[in-house]
């Protein structure tokens, strides 16, 4: 019996990673399924892939995702760095950066910013659940004013909202979608891959530990009353002609 | 009038930073130096763009010493904001070019003045108008050819090596400097005893060159093809010699398109974080930077070093704490920099004492790193950094790189994928990496600053977590004898001398002083840490030995007690320096005669 494999040969099981270790539920967990989904799809080559992660609890996924591919858990804010040597270094890489809120939108702007000013060839997700998980529920910078912590106190913050801060940079790829709409995170993750230059997906990802509460804006159910899909996301793969010299 | 005093004297020009002095300065330095006469350059400059009091100090030595001297034989008194205070540190007999608008009447009579109308002469007399500023500087150029005998050609040498880029501007500056050659012909006679004149057998075959430009060589030489950096005086000259250099030797044969990556990052933060990607991807990646950035770089520093991934770190230190005195020079961060970053952190550190290592260390260091897979810091200085030095030409390398442990496709193929990124198998403690893009199925590894085992995989075991932190212990006690050995000379004096970096220059000068007042020392140059062994048996070959550094609280002084056995602690002692000028010989001299005469 032949499993079914992607244009390179490879099967749907040679695009999983370790178990993971987040909290059963997590949002985060649904989107690295959603990544291998894209990437075994997509049919990439997992020895051109290099996985990127600050820290956090959403940048811990990159382990649960195409073992086989090489990846580097950096420090907390500052993916882009390391993602941008990784690319200078070598161009044929394909990078893919995962991030959280708090490593994106609060240590890690700057870094953020910069790295979409340059539009370095990239993928970076976000996933978003306006907290910090790994450090046990405090507001990030991407919670919503007047979202209230589990333990009851109330952001008095405006937030900071990745996506608008990446088109005020006149980023050339921008989408927002929830780790429950599979068929909508997976499409946009393929185009995202494809798209050269800075590709932003800011996915909200709800922490079901410290902010799935009433008074969350990022948990389940908010999310779900809220979702308005504004289109149906398909991706349609473009791939380069093959080109070759006879003489 | 006293004996005549030849080529063996110090100029210090007293000017306005950012009036154009810098290229007077120099071209009169290049003129000297074409006489083949050794010249020894500092440049003490205000952390300012433009107004502020600059002094260059030319000192000239038929021997070629090149630390700072304490006192100056002709002093060009340019600035009416300091020449009263300029004029204390001349050297009785010494010789004042000032401004004639000056008056010195009231202020000292043991010293020879020349006074000259430099504002009258330009405003009378150059005619360009947006150049007359600068071209003024060019007068005093002049004139100190008249008074030293500085011959014509080689005034015309020194103006068109400085030019080189810029061949136009040579006769009008020609024309300033013959503004003032004229002045002292047809105005004074000479009342003083200094002159130069024409040496062979001193400077050839050795060119000047600041330090920076020379590890801007090495690390082209090096092979590297990353650089980020983030702009910081003193280390800002080392990255933007990379980039001139690289527009010209690093352009692809075929497609003339540059073969090597600079970012200018957006801090210092980032500047560090792209090496180690870069590194970590497989490229010989590099940063520059100087204390605040160092200060930035700490955590990346303990992920490269406890994820070992290779990457090179110039901290070209400059006065601290906070931002301290920018353009001033210091060894202050030697200590900081060995264990940089939180946690049980060590790294290897080169320590250049010359130029002519600037440009080794710069490019061996990136084989060092490669080779440990660590990160590896050159610690250099304001002084040795961005002062021109003079330095036996530079060397070809005669040897391949050596990238490390790296496996390939066809390695793992070999191995059958049997492989651990942290696995020991060679026992020196330096294990096999892989690189992304690796073609096999086996190849890839997750990089983490967390944890892990042998396998690479993720783990709070305390047996792991303790195996690998011994493991790397271990990796820098191997890297520790690969590192360049300390530079020892001897000849069994009872008193020893430690030092490092541009110290050096002055504990050259300072031993040639103590052997002339009868009292030889022997010197051991500490050019790497972790320090070697031989520190040890240095200091167990001599009763007392005195570790000389520029900061204050005695940071190698430290750093060599604590190799020592407890019995061989006591007879090392400390001598520092610390005031922001490059450290001259008498620092040395002056505590280490006053501790010899005290009995132990
Ligand atoms: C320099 C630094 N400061 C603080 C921390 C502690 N820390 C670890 S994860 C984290 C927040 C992570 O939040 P987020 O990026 O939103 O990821 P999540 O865990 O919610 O997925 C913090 C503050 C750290 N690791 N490094
Ligand atoms: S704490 Fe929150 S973010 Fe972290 S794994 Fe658990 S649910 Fe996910």
């Amino acid at each position: 019996m032949s499993a079914t494999v992607n244009r390179v040969g490879l099967p749907r099981d040679a695009y999983k990673g370790a178990a993971t270790t987040l909290c059963a539920g997590c949002g985060h967990n649904s989107i690295t399924n959603h990544m291998i989904k894209a990437l075994y799809e997509l049919g990439v080559e997992p020895h051109l892939l290099a996985k990127m992660s600050g820290i956090g609890c959403s940048s811990k996924t990159p382990a649960y995702f195409v073992e086989t591919a090489h990846g580097f858990n950096g420090v907390h804010g500052r993916m882009p760095a390391l993602t941008t040597g990784a690319h200078l270094a070598n161009r044929q890489l394909i990078m893919l950066g995962v991030s959280g809120d708090g490593d994106t939108a609060s240590i890690g702007l700057g870094q953020f910013m910069h790295m979409i000013r340059r539009n370095v060839d990239c993928t970076y997700i976000i996933e978003d659940n306006g907290t910090y998980g790994l450090t046990k529920g405090q507001f990030s910078a991407t919670a919503d004013l007047g979202s209230v912590q589990k333990k009851g106190a109330v952001n008095t913050f405006q937030p900071i909202d990745p996506c608008a801060v990446a088109l005020a940079l006149g980023c050339s790829f921008v989408a927002r979608s929830f780790s429950g709409d599979g068929k909508q995170v997976v499409p946009l993750i393929k185009a995202a891959i494809a798209h050269r230059g800075t590709a932003i997906l800011d996915i909200i990802s709800p922490c079901v530990t410290f902010n799935d509460h009433d008074g969350s804006t990022k948990s389940y159910s908010w999310v779900k009353d809220h979702e308005e899909s504004i289109a149906d996301v398909s991706f349609i793969p473009f791939f380069e002609e093959v080109h070759v010299d006879w003489t | 009038m006293t004996e005549p005093i030849v080529n063996d004297l110090t100029i210090q020009a007293a000017t306005v930073n950012g009036s154009g002095s810098q290229t007077a300065n120099l071209v009169l330095t290049r003129a000297i130096f074409h006489m083949g006469i050794p010249v020894a350059p500092k440049n003490v400059f205000p952390s300012n763009i433009e107004g502020l009091p600059t002094w260059y100090q030319l000192r000239i030595t038929p021997e070629g010493h090149m630390a700072r001297s304490d006192k100056v034989d002709i002093l060009i008194a340019f600035n009416v904001a300091t020449w009263r205070e300029d004029l204390k540190s001349v050297r009785p007999g010494g010789v004042v070019i000032h401004e004639e608008a000056f008056s010195t009447a009231d202020v000292r009579t043991d010293v020879t003045y020349y006074p000259v109308p430099f504002s009258k002469l330009a405003k009378s007399k150059i005619q360009n108008d947006t150049l007359r500023k600068q071209l003024a500087n060019m007068i005093y150029v002049g004139v100190v050819a008249g008074l030293l005998g500085i011959p014509w050609g080689a005034v015309e040498h020194g103006v068109k090596r400085q030019f080189l880029a810029k061949p136009k501007a040579v006769p009008v500056n020609l024309d300033a400097i013959k503004l003032g050659y004229d002045y002292w012909q047809d105005n004074f006679s000479k009342q003083d005893p200094y002159r130069l004149e024409p040496m062979t057998g001193a400077v050839e075959g050795k060119v000047l060159v600041e330090g920076n430009q020379a590890a801007a060589l090495g690390a082209l030489m090096g092979g590297v093809t990353v650089v980020a950096w983030y702009p910081i005086t003193p280390s800002s000259s080392l990255c933007e010699y990379l980039i001139a250099y690289s527009d010209r030797f690093r352009l692809d044969e075929k497609t003339s398109e540059k073969n090597i990556s600079v970012v200018q990052a957006e801090d210092e933060l980032a500047a560090v974080g792209m090496a180690i990607g870069a590194g970590w991807a497989g490229a010989r990646a590099m940063t520059s930077t100087s204390g605040p950035g160092i200060s930035l770089m700490a955590e990346f520093s303990g992920l490269a070093y406890y994820a070992e991934v290779p990457v090179v770190i110039f901290d070209i230190q400059r006065i601290g704490p906070s931002t301290g005195l920018p353009t001033r020079t210091s060894q202050a961060d030697i200590g900081f920099v060995y264990t940089l970053s939180h946690g049980d952190t060590k790294h290897l550190v080169l320590l250049p004492g010359t130029v002519e290592e600037c440009y080794e260390f710069a490019r061996d260091a990136f084989d060092h790193a490669d080779r440990f897979q660590t990160p590896v810091f050159i610690l250099s200085d304001l002084d040795l950094g961005m002062n021109l030095w003079m330095t036996p030409e530079f060397k070809y390398p005669d040897k391949k790189f050596d990238r490390g442990k790296v496996l390939s496709k066809q390695d793992l193929e070999k191995l059958a994928g049997e492989w651990g990124r942290y696995r020991d198998v060679d026992g020196d403690g330096v294990t096999y990496r892989t690189l992304p893009g690796t073609d096999h199925p086996a190849a890839g590894y997750f990089t983490r600053g967390s944890g892990h085992d042998e396998q690479a995989r993720y783990t709070e075991g305390a047996d792991a977590y303790a195996r690998n932190m011994d493991r790397l212990a271990h990796k820098l006690e191997t890297a520790r004898h690969a590192l360049p050995a300390p530079v020892v000379e001897e000849s069994g004096s009872p008193i020893g001398l430690i030092a490092f970096g541009s110290t050096h220059s002055a504990v050259i000068e300072a031993r040639e002083m103590l052997a002339a007042a009868g009292k030889k020392v022997d010197y051991l140059r500490v050019r790497a840490l972790p320090l070697a062994d031989e520190v040890a048996r240095f200091v167990a070959r001599h009763e007392r030995v005195y570790v000389i550094e520029q900061n204050r609280d005695g940071q190698l002084y430290d750093l060599v007690r604590l190799a020592l056995p407890a019995e061989l602690v006591e007879r090392v002692r400390s001598i520092r320096h610390y005031n922001g000028q490059p450290i001259p010989a008498i620092a040395i001299t002056g505590p280490l005669m006053d501790r010899e005469a005290v009995p132990a």
